[in-house]
């Protein structure tokens, strides 16, 4: 009996839950930072207040040694600016990705991972990482220095991301985290963060968690709070119908718990109006089918008769060689390519190579026959190695979803030519063609987080932020540095603070709300059903084009269902429990996002923002941030420059502030 | 054809994302320890295969055949709707193949970069 069909077809009675029941049942525990979410940001946040100091505990969904979105690997390392052999200071790194997001990205997380990305990957060697060619397989290879083993990718010259080994990159750093004595709670879904007196806006105190195998309650009392519970997902689209959880590029348990839990609690939120299309459950298989981007970048991409298609640098001139693609062009400083960083969000001066803009068009008029291979084959050899066996092997869901199971079926990169998906032509303009075919009322958040200040606090007391909970763009090594930089402004905050108090009622109220899902119903309803719900609701009256009259409809609906569906959501079992609290999340953070776009009032190009009844679009009044929170139940709003880290109160360079801020921390020593 | 029939629901989708070996999975459940969204749930049965309680929740990173102390115990299978479209082309012989194709070739047995 290992399948669903053997379970129930066997003639067997279903198998009573495996773990025990406790329901009601309540732990309490004090620690002197909590760390929610125990992903790459939680992890790294965790060892560096624990190497300060302080008691520690991370409590994680899923369980910390796999969990999150770096859980099954990393292959990238960007910004690494600090490396012996870069060319970009962190300044310059940081200005150009800053300027490639027209100032829409966040500065103070931004430096600090161009100034400690390489700290980081130091830190993480010690952890037991790989992150140098120590075997000697890439000897020779233009984009390894051999005095210090390490591989770089993308752009071979200003050398500022490497290639790492980092399929082990989590199992290392749980390990740290058990050597450095921090507590780990598995399988707790953090619910709701608990403030002073219960009230709104005031000092964070600590947070409430619910067992999703046994259904207990946790009380953690804090003296500070990390929020590293990643990006909320599933607000637009969901459906587990064709791809399983596959259906998200992130895993099913990150929907943004951590957003909701901040703006219940009355933190500040920037940038949730922003969002991208995507092509939901209908994507290929990550980093599985042959493209010329990312993991797969500087591969040769032929057509069916096998004719190339041809490079081009920013400037728009063809590259002859295949080394070509990996140099910037004459005069250029340095390029920004993968992880998101091809084609739009980046500056013509930072613009990389890439495959030809115009394919969609040649596509169209027959010059190029559909379907494109990646022509492993016809690269050279440390090249193909590079991208299938180092890349592909160590990049997320890749070593074991496509490199074993692709070689075992008899895939040779030797030779052999990937296939790349047939699509539409149009859909060829990204060149990130795992992404699949997207639907413009389907759609990702992007960026959109919490609103912190130098210290990566919110604008509670007591509250952090690091990774992809934060506003503004991000990555893995974005996410290690933010969680180290948070990691330490948290501990030395929670050094002088005072013991916090849980608030009874606070508690209560959250008690009977986690609870609530247990009681069956006639009318009763699953948690697939209310998030795809809520998901209709958002592509309709919060789409690709939005107005006044769609979002405070759309607002009325959700507090609709709100009290009426949302009510009937039914959990069989704790892990049913989870599920449909992730729906009150979603449906939490589908008025986040609708509130925010209310906020701003024009369109934006930078944004992927379309106001109907605001057309103009990125007018200079309305280039800079609308800030949320919810103040006594009314929504409140305010203007920020969108370089507000560096206007006073703050010095006017990110190194000033970096530095008064504790940057430049010298807690890198594992052993 | 005797063989009893029942009333049960359709199966979730996908099917089976995760194939276990009888023979060479012991039970020792790491698989179930370590898997991200709780796919899988230890079997009643001791020293037994887990059960793949929520196949529709299979995020396919394949970290249980990586943590499993068993080689070849699990197996992870695409969705038939993303795996039915990876192909690939022998460049020397103009041969196709696919993944999941009835007669496959003989597996490349490299292992990746180290
Ligand atoms: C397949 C894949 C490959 C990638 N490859 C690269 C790469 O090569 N290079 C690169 O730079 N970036 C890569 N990324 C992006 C990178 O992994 C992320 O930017 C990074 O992991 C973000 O870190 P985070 O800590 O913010 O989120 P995560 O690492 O996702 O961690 C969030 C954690 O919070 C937990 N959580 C969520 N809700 C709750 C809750 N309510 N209670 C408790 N815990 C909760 C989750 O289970 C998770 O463990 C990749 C992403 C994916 C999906």
């Amino acid at each position: 009996m290992t399948s669903w069909w053997d379970l129930i077809e066997g003639g067997q009675s279903t198998p009573e839950w495996p773990y025990p029941i406790r329901y009601g049942q309540e732990s309490r525990i004090s620690t002197d930072v909590l760390v929610l979410g125990g992903g790459i940001a939680g992890c790294h946040a965790a060892i560096s207040a624990a190497r300060r100091g302080a008691s520690v505990v991370i409590v994680e969904k899923g369980h910390i040694r796999r969990s999150g979105q770096g859980g099954a690997g990393v292959d990238h390392w960007q910004a690494a600016c600090a490396n012996p052999c870069s060319t970009v200071s962190p300044e310059e790194y940081t200005r150009a990705i800053v300027d490639g997001f027209a100032g829409y990205d966040c500065g103070p997380m931004r430096y600090a991972q161009c100034r400690e990305s390489w700290d980081a990957a130091l830190d993480c060697e010690r952890m037991g990482v790989q992150i140098r060619d120590v075997h000697g397989e890439f000897e020779g290879a233009e984009f390894r220095d051999p005095e210090t083993q390490l591989l770089f990718c993308y752009d071979y010259e200003s050398r500022h991301s490497l290639r790492v080994y980092g399929d082990t990159m989590k199992p290392c750093l749980h390990k740290e985290t058990v050597r450095l004595g921090i507590k780990t709670y598995n399988r707790v879904m953090a619910t709701s963060l608990l403030t002073e007196d219960g009230k709104a806006g005031v000092r964070v105190v600590g947070a409430t968690g619910v067992n999703v195998r046994t259904g207990e309650l946790y009380v953690f009392r804090a003296k500070a709070t990390v929020l590293a519970m990643a990006h909320p997902r599933r607000e637009w689209v969901f459906s587990t119908e064709l791809n399983g959880g596959a259906a998200t590029f992130a895993d099913l348990n990150i929907v943004g718990d951590g957003h909701a839990m901040a703006w219940n609690a009355g933190a500040e939120l920037a940038g949730m109006e922003r969002s991208y299309d995507t092509a939901g459950g209908f994507a290929y298989i990550q980093y599985g089918v042959g493209y010329p981007d990312n993991t797969w970048f500087g591969c040769t991409m032929v057509d069916a008769r096998g004719k190339p298609v041809p490079w081009f640098d920013g400037s728009g001139r063809e590259l002859a060689a295949v080394r070509d693609r990996f140099l910037p062009r004459d005069g250029q400083k340095f390029m920004l390519i993968g992880g998101g960083l091809t084609g739009s969000s980046v500056t013509p001066q930072t613009q990389g190579n890439h495959i030809d803009d115009s394919l969609a068009e040649r596509i169209r008029s027959g010059e190029v026959v559909l379907p494109l291979y990646a022509d492993l084959p016809s690269l050279p050899a440390h090249e193909r190695r590079a991208i299938f066996g180092l890349m592909v092997g160590n990049e997320g869901k890749t070593r074991v979803p496509v490199y074993e199971t692709y070689t075992r079926a008899g895939f040779d990169p030797d030779q052999d030519m990937l296939q790349a998906p047939i699509m539409p032509p149009d859909a060829y303009r990204s060149p990130h063609y795992p992404a699949g075919v997207s639907v413009p009322q389907w759609r990702e958040i992007f960026g959109g987080g919490l609103m912190v200040d130098w210290d990566l606090r919110s604008s509670l007391e007591g509250l952090y932020g690091a990774g992809r909970s934060v506003y503004g763009a991000g990555d893995h090594s974005g996410a290690a540095t933010s969680g180290r930089y948070a990691g330490r402004r948290a501990a030395d905050y929670a050094r002088d603070a005072s013991g916090p108090a849980v608030d009874e009622d606070q508690l209560e109220t959250e008690r009977a709300r986690v609870y609530a899902p247990l009681q069956k119903r006639p009318e009763s309803m699953g948690w697939k059903e209310l998030n795809a719900g809520i998901c209709r609701i958002m592509q309709d009256y919060c789409g690709q084009f939005r107005s006044e009259e769609t979002l405070l409809r759309g607002l009325r609906l959700l507090a609709e269902v709100r009290e009426a569906e949302l009510t009937r959501g039914y959990a069989a079992n704790p892990h049913e429990l989870g599920r449909v609290l992730e729906c009150h999340t979603i449906l939490t953070v589908a008025e986040i996002v609708m509130h925010a776009s209310l906020a701003r009032r024009a369109s934006s190009e930078h944004l992927d923002f379309r106001r109907l009844d605001y057309p103009a679009v990125d007018p200079p009044e309305w280039r800079k941030l609308s800030p949320i929170r919810r103040d006594h139940g009314e929504v409140k709003t305010r203007d920020v420059p969108l370089d507000y880290h560096l206007q006073p109160p703050y010095a006017s360079t990110y190194e000033e502030n970096y530095v008064a801020h504790g940057g430049s921390s010298p807690d890198t020593g594992g052993a | 054809m005797d063989r009893r029939v029942y009333m049960v629901p359709n199966p979730p989708m996908p099917n089976i994302p995760l194939q276990f070996d009888a023979a060479v999975c012991n039970g020792c459940n790491v698989c179930v320890k370590i898997c991200r969204t709780d796919v899988l749930m230890p079997n009643p049965e001791r020293l037994t295969p887990p059960i793949v309680l929520y196949p529709d929740e299979c995020w396919y990173c394949g970290c249980c055949v990586e943590d499993c102390p068993r080689p070849g115990a699990i197996m992870l299978v695409h969705p038939l709707n993303q795996s039915v479209v990876v192909s690939w082309k022998r460049k020397k012989t103009g041969e196709s193949f696919r993944l999941g194709m009835k007669d496959p070739p003989p597996p490349n047995t490299r292992p990746p970069a180290r």
